[in-house]
C-alpha cells in the first residue's frame, strides 16, 4: 500500500535535510508502529505523507497503491484515503465542528465523483461516530478543537478519522497528552478500524500505547533512516535498553 | 491684506446645491424646519465638502471621493422579504416611509409627520462644524421613522427598518426611544437595487433610558455603485446596554458614523462590526465613544475582509472624563488583508482623563494561517474551500454572538454569500 524509497527532504524555509535515505514498506491490513528518539524526523515524516508545504523532497519517493503521491497537494491525498491524525491539532476559531465535518466529508466524496450526504445521514454518522468516543455533542457545536482539552483533540482527531474512513492512517504521537483511561477510547478507536484494506502507521515515542494497539511491524527511526525493522518484540526491546544500543550498532 | 481664497466648486458639491434649489418647496417642514435646513445647507456651501484636511475626514476625502451626486428621484424601488422571517418590517421606500403597524407597547409614526408640525425642527442640527453627515441628512430628510418603546416593554419580535433605494437620492431619519428597562432588537437595513447609482444618507438617533437593552443591527448592502453616508447617535442612561452590530457589504463609497455616549452608571457599550470589502469600494467606520461617569465599560471588536482594490477606515475614539473612573474601555481592529492592492487604515485614539481605568487598544493586520490552511487540507477540503471556510470563520466568530439564532443564521447566510460572490 505505501513505499517510502529513498526519501531525502529538507525544511523548505532553511534547507535543513530531516529525512536522509528513508525506505519503509507498508502492507495493506498492517499495523507499523514508527518508533525513535527526539529529533530522529518522526514528525517530520508524517507531515511529508500528508504533504505539508514546508518541507521539501529532493530524492526519492513516495509510492501510494503504486503512484507517485509526491506532486498531490494535501487536499488530494486525503482525498485519495491519506489521513493524519495530528500530535497537535489545530484550533480554527470561527469553524464550527459540526460545519467542518460536513465540509470536509462532502468534499472527498466530491473528489470521489460520490454524492453529498444528506444532513440527516449526516447528523446520525456523527452521532454514532461521537458516541463510540464518548465525545459530548455539545463539543462538536464549539469551533474546531478552541478550548478542547488536549484528550478531546485526540479523541476529536480520531473521530474525524472514523467518519473520512481512510485507507492510510498515520497516526502522529496520539498517545501524548493522554490519561490512561482516554488512552483506552482512543486505542479502542483505532483497533476498531484495523481492517484488511486498511494500513496504519502508529508514530510513538513511548511503548506504552502499542500495548493498546499491538503492531505487526516495529521500524526504528533515527537521523532520517530507518536504522531496524522487526516484530512487536522489538518495541519491548527498545522499552527495556534504550535506543542507545541499536544506535550503536547500526553506526 | 490677507484673501482667503476658496477652492471652486466641486461637481458634487454643485449638484447637491442645484438639487436642494429644485427641491426645497416640496421638502415637507414648517417655517422652523424650513429655516432649520437653510442653515445646515449653507454650512455645506460655506465650508464645502470635507477635505483630509479636517482630522474627522482625514482618511475619507469626501471632497475628492463623492461623485456623481445623482438628481432627486430614481428608479423603482420596492420593499423585499425581511432578513429574518417572522419579523416586524418597517419599509421606507426610495426615501418615503410606509404607515405600518407597531407591537404592543411601541409608539410609532413617520418622521415626515414630525417635520410637518415643526416637531423635528430641533432634530435638524449637525453635531459639529465637521458633522457633513448631519448637515446633509438634516438639509434634505424627507422621511423616515420615529418610535418609542415603552417602559419595561420586552418588544419579543424583530422590528427591521428596511431601506431600499434604486438610485436617485435618499435622506432618512430614524428617531427611537426606549424607555426604563425595555428590551428590543432593532434591524437598521439599507438596500439597493442593481442599475443606477444611487446617494443616500441616514442618521438613526437612540434613547436608551436606565436598564433598557438595546440590540441594534446596521446592515449596510447598498448597490456596488451606490454612496451611502450614515451615522448613528446614541446616549445611554445608568445600567443600560447597547449592543451595536456594523455589517459593512456593498457601496462604493461608505461612511458610517457611530457616536455614542455612556452617560449613567453601569452601563455597557458593545460594538461588533464586519467590514467585507472589494471591487475598489471606500469604506470608512468613524467611532467617537465618550465615557462620562464612573463604573462603565465596553468593548467593540472590529474585522475587516479585504479583497481586491478595496479601501477601508477604521478610526475609534474613546474619551474617558475626568469623572469616570473605573472606566473598562477595550477596542481590537483586526484585518484579514487577502489582496496585495487593497488596503486598510486603523486610527485607534484613546483620550484619558481619569486616572483608574483600565482601556486598552489594538490592530493587527493578517493573511490567511497557513498551519489552518493545511490542517484543513489535510482533511480533504480543497485549497479554494478551505480558504473561504477561513475567512467565514474569521467574520463569523463575530456573528456568533447575538443571542437570536435565526439572526445568527441569516447573517452567516449572507456573509457565505458575499464571500461567494466576490472571492
Amino acid at each position: 500500500m505505501l513505499e517510502i524509497k529513498n526519501l531525502h527532504a529538507r525544511i523548505a524555509d532553511d534547507g535543513t535535510e530531516i529525512i536522509r535515505g528513508l525506505n519503509l514498506r507498508v502492507k495493506a491490513g498492517e499495523v507499523a508502529a514508527i518508533m525513535g528518539p527526539n529529533g530522529s524526523g518522526k514528525s517530520t515524516l508524517s507531515y511529508i505523507l500528508a504533504g505539508r508545504s514546508d518541507y521539501e523532497v529532493t530524492e526519492g519517493d513516495i509510492l501510494y497503491n503504486g503512484e507517485s503521491i509526491l506532486e498531490l497537494d494535501p487536499s488530494e491525498r486525503a482525498a485519495k484515503g491519506i489521513f493524519l491524525a495530528f500530535q497537535y491539532p489545530v484550533e480554527i476559531p470561527g469553524v464550527a465542528t459540526m460545519q467542518f465535518l460536513k465540509v470536509a466529508m462532502n468534499e472527498q466524496r466530491k473528489a470521489r465523483g460520490e454524492e453529498e450526504l444528506k444532513t440527516p445521514d449526516f447528523i446520525k454518522l456523527v452521532k454514532e461516530a461521537a458516541g463510540s468516543l464518548q465525545i459530548d455533542p455539545a463539543m462538536l457545536k464549539r469551533p474546531l478543537n478552541v478550548g478542547f482539552s488536549g484528550g478531546e483533540k485526540k479523541r476529536a482527531e480520531i473521530l474525524q478519522m472514523k467518519l473520512l474512513a481512510p485507507k492510510l492512517c498515520v497516526l502522529d504521537e496520539t498517545d501524548s497528552g493522554l490519561d490512561i483511561d482516554a488512552l483506552k477510547i482512543v486505542s479502542d478507536g483505532v483497533n476498531a478500524l484495523r481492517a484488511p484494506d486498511r494500513a496504519i502507521i502508529v508514530i510513538t515515542h513511548y511503548q506504552r500505547l502499542l500495548e493498546h494497539i499491538v503492531p505487526d511491524s516495529v521500524h526504528v527511526l533515527y537521523q532520517g533512516q530507518v536504522i531496524k525493522s522487526g516484530d512487536k518484540s522489538l518495541a519491548l526491546d527498545l522499552e527495556a535498553n534504550g535506543y542507545a544500543q541499536i544506535i550503536e550498532a547500526a553506526a | 491684506m490677507n484673501m482667503q481664497t476658496k477652492p471652486p466648486r466641486t461637481q458634487a458639491e454643485q449638484a447637491l446645491l442645484d438639487s436642494f434649489a429644485e427641491k426645497v418647496g416640496q421638502l415637507p417642514g414648517d417655517a422652523k424646519v424650513t429655516i432649520a435646513r437653510d442653515r445646515l445647507l449653507s454650512a455645506i456651501t460655506e465650508a464645502g465638502l470635507p477635505t483630509r484636511r479636517i482630522e474627522s475626514w482625514h482618511y475619507t476625502d469626501l471632497r475628492s471621493l463623492l461623485r456623481g451626486v445623482p438628481g432627486k428621484s430614481g428608479g423603482a424601488a420596492r420593499a423585499l422579504e425581511p432578513l429574518v422571517s417572522g419579523t416586524v418590517v418597517w419599509p421606507v421606500v426610495q426615501g418615503v416611509a410606509a404607515n405600518p403597524s407597531a407591537p404592543e407597547g411601541v409608539e410609532l409614526t413617520p418622521f415626515m409627520d414630525l417635520l410637518a408640525s415643526g416637531e423635528a425642527a430641533g432634530m435638524l442640527a449637525a453635531r459639529g462644524a465637521d458633522d457633513l453627515i448631519g448637515q446633509l441628512n438634516g438639509a434634505f430628510a424627507e422621511d423616515g421613522y420615529s418610535f418609542s418603546v415603552s417602559a419595561d416593554q420586552a418588544i419579543e419580535e424583530i422590528i427591521e427598518l428596511q431601506s431600499v433605494q434604486a438610485g436617485g437620492q435618499v435622506h432618512n431619519r430614524f428617531v427611537a426611544g426606549f424607555g426604563s428597562r425595555a428590551k428590543a432588537t432593532v434591524i437598521e437595513r439599507h438596500l439597493g437595487h442593481k442599475g443606477e447609482s444611487g446617494l443616500s444618507s441616514s442618521i438613526s438617533t437612540l434613547e436608551i433610558e436606565d436598564g433598557a437593552e438595546v440590540t441594534w443591527i446596521i446592515l449596510q448592502g447598498r448597490g456596488e455603485s451606490d454612496q451611502h453616508l450614515g451615522q448613528l447617535s446614541a446616549r445611554l442612561g445608568a445600567d443600560a446596554t447597547l449592543k451595536l452590530f456594523v455589517i459593512n457589504a456593498g457601496g462604493k463609497l461608505v461612511r458610517q458614523e457611530v457616536h455614542v455616549d455612556v452617560a449613567g452608571e453601569g452601563a455597557h457599550f458593545d460594538l461588533r462590526c464586519v467590514n467585507l470589502l472589494a471591487g475598489d469600494s471606500h469604506t470608512d467606520v468613524t467611532l467617537t465613544l465618550g465615557h462620562a461617569v464612573p463604573h462603565t465599560t465596553s468593548k467593540e471588536i472590529i474585522r475587516n475582509v479585504v479583497l481586491g482594490r478595496a479601501r477601508g477606515v477604521f478610526q475609534g475614539q474613546i474619551r474617558v472624563a475626568k469623572e469616570a473612573q473605573k472606566t473598562d474601555a477595550q477596542m481590537a481592529c483586526n484585518t484579514l488583508l487577502l489582496s496585495d492592492e487593497g488596503e486598510f487604515a486603523a486610527k485607534p485614539e484613546l483620550e484619558i482623563f481619569a486616572d483608574d481605568v483600565v482601556c486598552a487598544h489594538g490592530a493587527t493586520v493578517i493573511d490567511i494561517d497557513h498551519t489552518h490552511l493545511f490542517y484543513l487540507m489535510a482533511r480533504g477540503i480543497t485549497d479554494k474551500s478551505a480558504r473561504a471556510l477561513l475567512v467565514n470563520g474569521f467574520v463569523d466568530e463575530l456573528v456568533g454572538e447575538l443571542e437570536n439564532e435565526d439572526l445568527v443564521e441569516a447573517l452567516e447566510t449572507l456573509i457565505e454569500q458575499w464571500l461567494v460572490d466576490h472571492g
